[in-house]
């Protein structure tokens, strides 16, 4: 009895062996995993949870409630790397994510070139947030870390449903304003999509990204069993005087709070920033000058300043900004401890300038903050809220210097034609 | 200069030992000392017609062998010593060679056509002995009947060696006209019409031009059908193999000719004898072979269309065919399902059955169903036999909704019949049945499957009472389990099997105790229904799966231990070790793969890798392969822990990095060292030397088979990933055996698809290589070391891109590295990769790619890459 041919396999014996399937599982299995690391090498290293610029040198906040305990493992420790960023667990988080916004400085002039460099647009009044999905669920934190929701989304791994793309680990970071009325989470910005990360990115391409890839999602349906919250895009226009137009008087479906304003080349970065600006008046904003804890308008501004072991009052920028002091019997008499936040009132006609620098002299002890702060007031916001108290930036200003620059462009353009 | 040679050749094949062997030893001795020469005595002695028959083969082969061997560097290195010997000795071997053809002696006739076949492979692509197929050809009119028998015997050979690029058309004209004249019914002398049909279907290939003529074509057509009637059964048979040949070479030019075939096969298998009517079947089966090939890229997304369009040959001659194929299933055999390598008339005619099923779907169930009915409940058992048969053939192919009627009806009926019928066929048959029945119409992909949670335990039930009945029987029945356990490996802890694991895992731990367990490939199948339940197994049935360990590490350690073995026992010991090794790797990756039993399974782990480490000491490929692949399986489930096994694994890792010859272990190894690299990833450093000496090694050798070089460079990749900054050192070895690699793939003109498959496999290697470096080095101060070679890495990429060949594996590894270079290489590329032609052009057109996958690539690519530019 001959064989069958070489190629004819009998319809009765079996196609491929066990052997040959479980060489063949092996080397897929081999290929998936190297493929997997893959990913998240290049997830890690150069995402969000690095350290941003100077992670060593940037002195700790002291909190004053449970955040203590973490500060000592985050900060002051040189080879803190992405890696461990990523396992970080319970408080250590929150602390970490309370230093990764971007702040914008508050508009005290205006920066050249508006219209050429910048996007504008009509800040949502709210809650500003990190909202971050992975692992099955949605998370927002607060400026100051702590936990606002947490719940499904259709954000990319933002619930527990089959999701064919990517590991289930890799996460995606918003940020956000949580606006309470129609409790929608309207985002700013982009920091991270997918676990690849968005952070050297420029404005520019990080608003190209979250608006074609937050549309694909499906996070800006309306809310329902496994998507808790809607997820808007706010309009973003350019600086020129119709967007300027748009932004100040246009409708739009939420509560104003003034104007945010992007520089399109600048990455995004942790903290205070010259690169966005917020800016603000009484037409399109309900709050132009600060309230005090009673939510009353104090006849004398009010500053939140951090205490100093040396006595001195800083802001929150880095580097801070002493603008005062306060004298060892007081700090003694209140009670109060190093790294403090403490509310200052400041007498007018004390404020002024000393070698370009402001100089509060006197204050005057208002009290501590609430616990929930959990940063002091940056320069720009209070020479801004000293502005809006006695000579503001006006919408003017802003449409005036976007014309003078355009007219400027059209001399320059006239130059050329007529050397041609 | 001849030497004389007769004696030795005749001692060579001497039965004592002492000398044969001291013969052999000269031999050898002659051969290097004097290669001319020697070869020059051989094909004097093959020439010469007073010599004695055997020294005259064995000179032949021995010159054969010269010349040419399996191993494809040494067939080169063969070619390149004849090609260099001097002229006039090649000359005067060919001469000798040529006048063999004269020669009565049939054997040395057909000798001396073999060895010119292969010094033609040799020398007609270095354009050399253009002379030879006019002088073969030149007077094959006037030549003596043997003569013109050698000559196209020649033409044959030569034809099956040479390339049909290598023969201009003009010579493939004459080639094609002294075949089909010799194959002529005119032709007087069977000898010359059986060289020359046999001769043809070695020439059909290059028949390429004849064929698109329509005369020529009609000429060799009718020829070759004429043959098929010739009266000579061995012509006969060597007609319908050109018929075969024909049928795949040339499908698309059947059409005129089918109604003639079909009368002409249809005779054959109804009447002629058993190897004529084989190849008339086997022309439908490879019929059906063309148009499930052609079918199937109709249906694929990618192309949308075939190259050859489908003419439906089987579904125009589906009512005569099936009716001649159910006929032949009633001419089963005896013995059939006893012997390993039967085939017969019945088995051709079912497995053609199944193709036929699988061609044209649906509308071959009406046209069995009749046959079934009639059959299946015949006295005789032939008929029983051959109406199971028929319903299995046809289970792939026609859609669930058509056959789960059927297979609903018939279900009960084959189970009776698995458990009752008295006749051995029969239950084998329908054993093989079921299992058909659970592979096409069970599982997460069939909507509505045939088995219920009510009608499986019944099903079990007997399937396991089977697997006492003879071992053919039992064999069956461990396959038709493997197909009932795969249909639930996606169904989570309800699945039905959930109650028997107990009582499955019992039977087949007995079945491959059976004392007749190597009978029939009993053992091997109950071992791979073991795998198939395992396989299936969940949170729930993981602790009886747990249970099994210990019983298998029991059934090792008894073949580890064993001592003083025959060789026949050696074998069976083998195949037992790597079913043991093959059991252990699907546990280990089963249960590293269920949390809850990870934990639990880890405490075997020193116990089994000690097991392992002792059957390295067996010499043979498979036990090593499947242990090498149980260690990477464990490699990967136990992660950094796994660094205690290496002092002692090391070295057979090496051993695994170093064996070339069976070069399936080295590909295993190169993929165990990945998996090592994974689960250790710093820890493998102080291996890394000996590893990456060996690959490179390995990469420079041109004995090493091509198909490993791919993953030794995606384990560039991983160990890089692995180690990091300190893959420094070894950048000045991989990067320009990377970089001469990519040059060489990316220019590669492939002019096969399984040319153009494994460009595609060595071009993804390269890349996952340099994705893993450039990977690695990231955010390490050394990083600068790599910015050198990133013109050459784009480089390689634009050459693809401009090449258009690439699929979509390597798509995604360039989208990849691309990201990578921006990544790790920042504001250092960021103009390179912006000048880079392609590097734009190819992320826009992946960004909007129907796979997510290499969307996303293109997402990370574009991402990095606007983060490099902008920073």
């Amino acid at each position: 009895m001959a064989p069958p041919p070489d190629h004819r396999r009998p319809i009765k014996r079996a196609a491929i062996s066990d052997q040959q399937r479980r060489r063949e599982v092996a080397l897929r299995l081999q290929a998936d995993r190297r493929s997997d690391a893959q990913n998240r090498a290049r997830q890690l290293a150069s995402s969000v949870l690095s350290l941003g610029p100077e992670p060593a040198t940037e002195p700790e906040v002291e909190p004053e409630q449970e955040m203590s305990e973490a500060s000592g493992q985050l900060a002051g420790r040189s080879d803190f790397d992405p890696v461990r960023a990523a396992r970080l667990r319970g408080p250590e988080v929150r602390k970490w994510f309370a230093r990764q916004l971007m702040l914008p400085e508050w508009m005290v002039d205006v920066p050249p070139s508006l219209d050429r460099d910048w996007y504008v647009f009509p800040r949502p009044s709210g809650k500003r947030c990190f909202v971050v999905s992975s692992n099955g669920t949605t998370i927002s934190r607060l400026r100051n870390g702590s936990i606002l929701h947490r719940f499904p989304s259709n954000l990319p791994n933002g619930a527990r449903a089959k999701d064919v793309s990517g590991p289930a680990s890799s996460y995606s970071i918003l940020d956000c304003i949580f606006h309470e009325p129609d409790e929608t989470y309207y985002v700013i910005d982009m920091v991270c999509w997918r676990g690849y990360s968005l952070y050297d990115c420029t404005a520019e391409f990080r608003f190209f990204w979250l608006n074609s890839k937050l549309s694909e999602t499906g996070a800006s349906d309306p809310p329902s069993q496994y998507h808790r919250y809607r997820f808007n895009v706010v309009q973003i226009y350019e600086c020129n005087l119709a967007g300027l137009q748009a932004s100040y008087s246009g409708q739009v479906p939420y509560v104003k709070d003034g104007l945010l304003f992007f520089n399109k080349h600048a990455h995004y970065q942790a903290g205070n920033t010259p690169l966005a600006l917020v800016w603000k008046d009484n037409v399109c904003s309900q709050y132009v000058l600060d309230t005090d804890s009673k939510g009353q308008i104090p006849s004398q501004q009010q500053v939140v300043l951090e205490l100093q072991n040396d006595g001195n009052l800083t802001t929150s920028d880095d580097p801070p900004v002493a603008l005062g002091s306060l004298s060892r019997d007081l700090i003694a008499q209140s009670g109060l401890r190093v790294g403090n936040l403490v509310r200052v009132a400041i007498k007018d006609e004390r404020m002024r300038l000393v070698d370009g620098k402001l100089d509060l002299g006197e204050l005057q002890l208002v009290g501590k903050t609430n616990h929930s702060r959990a940063f002091a007031d940056t320069y720009s916001k209070v020479l801004f809220q000293h502005a809006a108290r006695h000579a503001p930036l006006r919408i003017e200003d802003l449409v005036a210097s976007i014309q003078s620059n355009s007219s400027m462009d059209n001399s320059q353009a006239l130059d050329v034609e007529m050397e041609g | 200069m001849a030497l004389e040679v007769t004696q030795i050749l005749l001692n060579a094949q001497s039965i004592d030992a002492a000398t044969r062997n001291h013969a052999e030893e000269s031999l050898k001795q002659i051969q290097e000392q004097n290669l001319p020469a020697f070869l020059l005595s051989l094909s004097a002695e093959l020439a010469n017609n007073n010599k004695p028959i055997e020294s005259r083969k064995l000179a032949g082969l021995i010159l054969k062998n010269a010349l040419d061997a399996k191993e494809l560097h040494r067939k080169n290195d063969l070619a390149q010593r004849w090609l260099s010997l001097d002229l006039a000795t090649k000359t005067q071997i060919k001469t000798s060679l040529l006048q063999t053809f004269s020669s009565p002696v049939s054997d040395a006739r057909s000798t001396a056509a073999q060895v010119i076949a292969k010094v033609a492979g040799i020398e007609l692509p270095h354009n050399q002995w253009p002379e030879l197929i006019g002088s073969l050809l030149s007077n094959i009119h006037q030549v003596e009947t043997h003569v013109k028998q050698a000559t196209l015997e020649t033409l044959g050979y030569v034809c099956e060696e040479v390339d049909p690029q290598v023969v201009d058309q003009e010579q493939v004209n004459r080639i094609l006209t002294a075949v089909v004249q010799g194959m002529n019914a005119t032709e007087t002398s069977s000898d010359v019409r059986l060289a020359a049909t046999r001769a043809l279907y070695n020439a059909l290939g290059f028949a390429q031009a004849n064929f698109t003529n329509d005369m020529e074509r009609d000429y060799i057509m009718r020829v070759v059908c004429e043959a098929t009637q010739s009266s000579d059964v061995k012509i006969r048979q060597a007609a319908f193999e050109c018929l075969v040949a024909i049928s795949s070479t040339y499908y698309e030019k059947l059409a005129p000719y089918m109604q003639d075939i079909f009368n002409i096969t249809s005779k054959a298998v109804r009447e002629d004898e058993e190897p004529v009517a084989l190849q008339a079947i086997e022309f439908w089966s490879s019929i059906c072979d063309e148009e499930i090939d052609i079918l199937d890229d109709y249906r694929s997304e990618y192309t949308g269309d075939s190259d050859v369009p489908c003419f439906y040959f089987i579904k125009q001659a589906l009512p005569a065919l099936v009716p001649m194929l159910l006929e032949t299933l009633l001419k089963q055999e005896e013995d059939q399902d006893q012997d390993e390598g039967a085939w017969n008339i019945a088995m051709a005619g079912g497995t053609c059955l199944g193709l036929v099923a699988r061609t044209v779907g649906d509308e071959i169930v009406p046209l069995v169903m009749p046959f079934i009915e009639e059959n299946i409940s015949k006295p005789d058992w032939r008929g029983r036999e051959a109406a199971t048969y028929a319903f299995g053939s046809i289970l792939d192919g026609p859609s669930p909704g058509k056959l789960a009627p059927i297979v609903n009806v018939a279900l009960n009926f084959m189970l009776a019949a698995l458990s009752r019928d008295p006749n051995n066929h029969v239950k084998d048959t329908t054993a093989w049945t079921l299992g058909r029945i659970f592979e096409f119409l069970h599982g997460a992909a069939v909507e509505t499957s045939v088995i219920t949670q009510e009608n499986c335990q019944q099903i079990l039930t007997v399937l396991l009472q089977s697997m006492k009945d003879v071992p053919n029987v039992a064999e069956k029945a461990c396959g038709a389990l493997y197909f009932l356990a795969q249909g639930y490996e996606d169904e989570g802890s309800v699945s039905p099997l959930t109650p028997f694991f107990q009582d499955i895992f019992q039977m087949l731990l007995f079945v491959t105790h059976r004392e007749d367990a190597t009978e029939s490939n009993l053992r091997t199948s109950a071992y791979e229904a073991l795998n198939e339940v395992v396989r299936c197994s969940n949170d729930e049935t993981a602790p009886i799966v747990m249970q099994l360990i210990p019983v298998i590490m029991l059934e090792l350690h008894q073949t580890v231990e064993a001592q003083k073995l025959t060789s026949d026992e050696r074998d069976k010991q083998n195949d037992l070790q790597g079913l043991l090794c093959g059991c252990l790797q699907v546990i280990i990756q089963k249960m590293g793969s269920i949390e809850g039993s990870k934990y639990a399974f880890m405490q075997y782990a020193d116990q089994i890798m000690d097991l392992l480490l002792k059957v390295f000491a067996s010499r043979n490929a498979t036990v090593h392969e499947e242990a090498m692949l149980a260690i990477g399986a464990l490699a990967y489930t136990a992660g950094p822990n796994f660094a205690k096994y290496m002092p002692q694994f090391y070295q057979y890792l090496e051993m695994g990095l170093q064996n070339f010859e069976e070069y399936q272990i080295c590909a295993i190894t190169v993929g165990v060292v990945g998996d090592l690299c994974r689960a250790l990833e710093d820890k493998i450093l102080p291996y890394c030397d000996g590893i990456m000496t060996q690959l490179l090694k390995n990469l420079s050798s041109n004995q090493l088979h091509r198909s490993v070089k791919p993953p030794i460079f995606s384990c560039f990749g991983d160990i890089a990933l692995a180690i990091g900054e300190n893959f420094e050192k070894y950048l000045l070895y991989a990067m320009p055996m990377l970089q001469s690699a990519a040059e060489l793939s990316a220019h590669a003109v492939s002019q096969d698809d399984e040319m153009l498959e494994y460009t595609n496999q060595l071009r993804n290697g390269i890349l996952e290589a340099y994705s893993g470096i450039l990977q690695g080095f990231k955010s390490s101060p050394k990083t600068q070391a790599l910015v050198p070679y990133a013109a050459h890495v784009l480089q390689f990429i634009d050459t693809m891109y401009g090449g258009r060949e690439m699929d979509d594996a390597v798509m995604k590894s360039a989208l990849g590295v691309l990201g990578d270079l921006a990544d790790t290489l920042g504001s250092h590329v960021g103009p390179l990769i912006s000048q880079s032609s392609s590097s734009k052009d190819l992320i826009e057109e992946c960004m909007v790619y129907d796979d997510p996958l290499i969307r996303e690539s293109a997402e990370w690519a574009k991402l990095a890459i606007n983060r490099a530019v902008s920073g």
